[in-house]
Formats: structure tokens, C-alpha cells, sequence
């Protein structure tokens, strides 16, 4: 299911924001995987993930997080993610995603975070 | 069981098909909510069915390509916990052989998964896998608060 589950980015000066929504699973990881990776092709060296839309996510999709933060770090990068739920920030931290990709409360804190 | 009765029962049968994990978590959610846990342990229980579902759907090779699963809010007169059997007929595993898998490898193996167990016990209170030629049976429990 994608459960109505849809991915956007937005640009800003060498930074992208990735917004999702719905439950990710295999199909929507590897649609935030192609975002993604077409935002690296254009030059993008930092991502923030922003997943304030998701409430639910499972460890295949999230298996397709860590290809990404993987690709972050071989080209140099920074990923980040930001609003996440309680539960989605308590699975992070058990899969240790956050010595790679740290976690912010708000937007604003991370894309200060990414540019610093 | 310290003198608890099982005060609420359901049992749900899902095929093993897309999707169906999505299922078991709703039936989770509303079981969790009649028993008034908080929003934040009832997402912990729905994260954990649904890896529960995906690895019986992807690993267990079970003939009869089904998953009986269930829900069971123990307690003495209130509801104190909810326990989840997850049951499938497949193959079976030795769950000491399963290596706990680290960031670290996973960054560094093509194959990123494998993460399932390790959630599942993370978020909740108690995890019991029994694993044989006849399937595998996996309850996990979390305390109402």
C-alpha cells in the first residue's frame, strides 16, 4: 500500500527537503530512493528527510534509508530527518540511523543544522 | 499468569499478501485503544505487528501462505496487557543463529535489511519466539502503561 503515499521535494541553494506521506514501505522508499538520488544528480549534497506526513514505516523501507544515507556518505553529503513521530524517532535510534543521519525536532532547526 | 484472565480475545487470519500487515496493525490499534493505552505505546505495538507480519510473510516459506495472529488484553478485572501471538506453519528458524544486525555492517553489506526482530523487541515489553519444523510462533506483550 501506498496508502495514498506521495513524495515532494523542494530546492533551496544546494539543500532539499524531502516531504513524504503515508505508510513507507518498499514502494514508497524506493520512491523517496529515486527523489532522492535524482536531488544528488542535480548536485544536492544535503537532504533533509521530513517525514511530518508519516505515521507509519516499516524496516523495508527503512532498509531503503539507510541505501540512501549510505550513497550520502560516499558522495560526501549530509542527510538528515525532522518531525518525526515518537515511535518512528524511538525506531531510528534502536537501528543506530542517527549516528549517520541525525534527528531534528522542527525544519528550521535541521536546514540550520545541514548548512552549518 | 499472577492471577490475570485473558478479559479480551481476537483472533484474525490474513493471507500473505500485500498490504495485510497494514490489517493486523489496525485490529492492533483498536484493541490497544479499548484498553486505553496511550497513542504513543498503541504506534509501538502497531510498528511491531507489522514487522511481526512482514517477517512471517517474507521468511517463514509457510504452505498454507497464512498468518494466524492473536490479540489477547490480559489482566486482573482491568486491562493491565496486551499479548499478540503472531503463528505461521512455514519452515521455522533458529532464532540464536539470527546475528543482530548494526548500522555499521548494514552500511557497509549490499543487504540492508534484516532489522525486524531487533525492532520488534526494542518496542515491545516482552518478546518470545518458539521456532521448529512446524513454524514459527512469536508473542510479544506490552503493558498498558
Amino acid at each position: 500500500m501506498t496508502d495514498n503515499s506521495t513524495v515532494t521535494a523542494d530546492r533551496r541553494d544546494g539543500l532539499a527537503v524531502i516531504y513524504t506521506r503515508g505508510y513507507i514501505n518498499n514502494q514508497a522508499g524506493e520512491e523517496i530512493a529515486r527523489v532522492a538520488y535524482s536531488l544528488i544528480d542535480e548536485g544536492h549534497k544535503a537532504l533533509l528527510l521530513n517525514l511530518e506526513g508519516t505515521t507509519i514505516v516499516n524496516s523495508i523501507g527503512i532498509s531503503i534509508l539507510i541505501e540512501i544515507i549510505e550513497k550520502m556518505i560516499e558522495i560526501g553529503g549530509r542527510l538528515a530527518f525532522c518531525r518525526l513521530t515518537p515511535t518512528i524517532d524511538k525506531t531510528f535510534h534502536i537501528m543506530g540511523l542517527t549516528q549517520y543521519a541525525p534527528i531534528y525536532g522542527d525544519e528550521a532547526t535541521a536546514v540550520a543544522a545541514l548548512r552549518g | 499468569m499472577n492471577g490475570q484472565a485473558i478479559l479480551r480475545e481476537v483472533t484474525l487470519t490474513l493471507p500473505m499478501a500485500p498490504d495485510m500487515e497494514v490489517a493486523a496493525s489496525k485490529t492492533a490499534t483498536a484493541i490497544a485503544e479499548f484498553m486505553k493505552m496511550s497513542p504513543d505505546r498503541i504506534d509501538e505495538v502497531r510498528m511491531a505487528v507489522i514487522e511481526a507480519c512482514i517477517n512471517a510473510f517474507e521468511h517463514s516459506h509457510s504452505p498454507d501462505r497464512q498468518v494466524t495472529m492473536t490479540f489477547e488484553v490480559v489482566g486482573k478485572g482491568e486491562p493491565e496487557e496486551l499479548r499478540i501471538t503472531v503463528r505461521d506453519s512455514g519452515v521455522g528458524f533458529d532464532p540464536e543463529t539470527i546475528e543482530e544486525p548494526s548500522i555499521e555492517a548494514k552500511l557497509r553489506e549490499d543487504r540492508k535489511r534484516g532489522w525486524g526482530l531487533k525492532i520488534i523487541r526494542g518496542l515491545m515489553d516482552e518478546v518470545e519466539i518458539h521456532s521448529g519444523r512446524e513454524g514459527t510462533t512469536v508473542v510479544m506483550s506490552k503493558r498498558r502503561r
